[in-house]
């Protein structure tokens, strides 16, 4: 009813599914030919796509605009770091933290949505603004009188996902291939993002994934139809914090250290735009928005100081300043051009379809 | 038709907005398989009688009670699920999504499917999901919107969006269809299929409260109408009788224009 991509036959299908599949297996080894950096580059681009889809759940598919979303990530995160570092002595095992991670979230989300919940647009993005605010701050007071979350000094040490005595964080050779602790958190973020890849697929188009885009639509007539308003925003909320509880883990085990200083309000921003640009409401529409958004910024940090040396014979610019100028200017593009986002999702695309074709 | 058997019974309903009383003391009963139509003139209190019965409003007094049980402090999804469906006045469908899919989300109500259902499509889901998809099909066909099924809600003609919030309304379910001027803007053609789609809805086993302003289809239709004026009934029998009622007239034409009525007979 809904194909995100244009998958006319099975055949088509399957064979895009494994060349898909082999190029994200292949991925790593030619990143890390370029350099390491690349692959860590990587693995924070998959968390943000994680991010772009639990956001999604909220703004795109019900349509409540949600500003203070890097709050779950930060919630996630410290639920790791607290039990998985020296700090409070704690080294429970990552596949027991992360559903942690993801139910105290989740409580966040439910935090959030229940004083909320006859708010909508503007009024809703300021409290949730709020909200996000809140949880960075506490994160940098929570040092006295009792050190919970060490203040704006954050959590160091933490513990790298290890299953008995197969760390994540060592290199390994096998089979004449080196698996440095980058490319193995590679592969366990890319099993991951397409386990929720599909779990938000199966929620759009169910019962569920409709009401919501009934309330998102008329939220008076959505009730009319019996669909108990409350409870819907409450559970997408609670599922697209319970999403960034789990990214939030997994980053604060790659990065090994995390502080209040990472979970700010640009970085709401961020994952806003990334779900935007992409496409609102149309999952892969999603995903591409936050791995160009993450990617970019990158590239350019990369190419614009040597390219000026070519061109000029030295550095006229700071390449911070273009590079973010840059970014901005393409975003400012891309909005004037493809409104809609790179990806429209199948409803909007129906929608300039139509317009295109006036009908009686 | 009508059974004798008192669906909806309403008593001493009263609704007041700030310094205006939009209802007062609004007592009526709906029988099983009728047709009941509730006119008046703008602003005499229809609508919102409407949005007190469905939830939307609280009422300031008086209870109704729906198929022998009480309808007090209910939410509105929770009134849809015990069967009262509903239309709006200045439409309310959901404007992005195609008509198939309003229909599919009226399905809510009578469906179970949870989000671990829904992310594990275990065999019941799915016989749930291709039920539910059947039954949009079959009441878009039912309405006579059929042809329009995966176009945006939002791009079908004026009439056919009335007769799509129908169809989203049926597949709720309903005891009770209440449709708020569901013939508003339809030119005489879609009056009469309308005319013949409340027939049929009747015939089917649905009761219908009608608020129209349309009198040529209000006479025809209806079984009984209520007549409500500055939020009191006025008046309520068989639509010829009241037809007749010289404080209906009245409420219609104004106080002036009866006196001049009368005087020349």
């Amino acid at each position: 009813m809904r194909a995100p991509l244009d998958m006319k036959s099975p055949a088509i299908a399957r064979i895009t599914i494994v060349v898909v599949a082999l190029a994200l297996a292949v991925l790593p080894f030619a990143l890390a030919g370029i350099g390491t950096a690349w692959v860590r580059i990587t693995n924070l681009a998959i968390l943000f796509v994680l991010l772009s889809l639990g956001l999604n759940i909220v703004v795109g598919f019900a349509g409540l605009l949600d500003l203070g979303y890097i709050a779950f990530y930060a919630v996630g995160a410290y639920v790791y770091a607290l039990l998985a570092s020296p700090h409070f002595n704690l080294h429970l095992p990552f596949w027991v933290i992360l559903p942690i991670g993801a139910i105290v979230a989740c409580m966040f989300g439910v935090l959030l949505g229940t004083p909320t919940l006859k708010l909508r647009g503007d009024y809703l993005a300021i409290v949730t603004l709020g909200f996000g605010e809140i949880i960075r701050i506490f994160l940098n007071n929570l040092s006295q009188p009792v050190n919970i979350t060490n203040g704006p000094q954050g959590i160091t040490l933490i513990d790298p996902f290890r299953i008995g005595s197969f760390s994540f964080a060592q290199s390994e050779t096998f089979a004449g291939l080196t698996f440095s602790g980058p490319i193995k958190y590679y592969y366990f973020l890319v099993i991951v993002m397409v386990l929720i890849i599909g779990l938000n697929l199966r929620l759009q188009n169910s019962r569920i994934g409709r009401a919501w885009e009934a309330i998102r639509e008329d939220e008076i007539a959505a009730r009319a139809m019996g669909i108990n308003t409350r409870n819907m925003k409450l559970l997408a909320f609670a599922m697209g914090a319970s999403f960034g509880g789990v990214a939030g883990g997994m980053f604060s085990a790659i990065q090994g250290f995390i502080s209040p200083e990472s979970f700010v309000l640009v970085e709401s921003i961020n994952v806003l735009a990334m779900v935007v640009l992409g496409g609102m409401g149309n999952v892969f529409g999603v995903v591409l928005g936050a791995i160009l958004l993450s990617f970019t910024p990158e590239v350019l940090r990369y190419t614009v100081g040597p390219i000026q040396h070519q061109l000029f014979g030295r550095t006229l610019l700071d390449p911070e300043v273009i590079r973010m100028l840059l970014f901005g200017f393409a975003l400012v593009l891309m909005m004037l051009f493809r409104p809609a986002g790179i990806l429209p999702s199948a409803l909007r695309k129906r929608e300039l379809e139509s317009n295109r074709v006036p009908q009686a | 038709m009508a059974t004798g058997q008192t669906l909806l019974a309403a008593t001493g309903i009263a609704k007041r907005f700030g310094g205006v009383q939009a209802l007062s003391d609004v007592s009526f009963h709906i029988e099983q398989g009728e047709i009941y139509g509730l006119i008046g003139p703008n602003g005499a209190g229809k609508t919102s009688l409407f949005n007190v019965l469905t939830g939307i409003y609280e009422a300031d007094g008086g209870t109704f009670t729906f198929a022998g049980a009480p309808l007090a402090n209910l939410k509105p999804h929770q009134i849809a699920e015990r069967g009262i469906a509903r239309t709006f006045q200045n439409i309310r469908l959901f404007a992005n999504l195609s008509a198939l899919e309003n229909v599919m989300i009226g399905r809510h109500v009578r469906t179970h499917a949870t989000v671990l259902g829904a992310v594990f499509r275990g065999p019941r889901t799915l016989a749930e999901e291709k039920g539910i998809e059947r039954r949009a099909y079959e009441l878009l066909d039912y309405v006579g919107v059929q042809k329009r099924a995966n176009d945006l809600a939002k791009h079908l003609a004026y009439g056919d969006q009335r007769r799509l919030e129908i169809a989203r309304a049926l597949a709720t379910e309903p005891k009770l269809l209440a449709l708020d001027e569901p013939a508003a803007g339809m030119n005489a053609t879609e009056t009469a299929d309308l005319r013949r789609l409340l027939e049929r809805i009747r015939h089917d086993g649905t009761t219908i409260l009608l608020i129209e302003h349309d009198m040529k289809l209000v006479m025809n239709v209806c079984d009984r109408v209520m007549v409500l004026d500055y939020g009191k009934k006025i008046a309520e029998g068989p639509a010829a009788l009241v037809q007749k009622d010289e404080k209906v007239v009245a409420a219609y034409l104004g106080g002036e224009v009866t006196l001049n009525l009368k005087g020349t007979g």
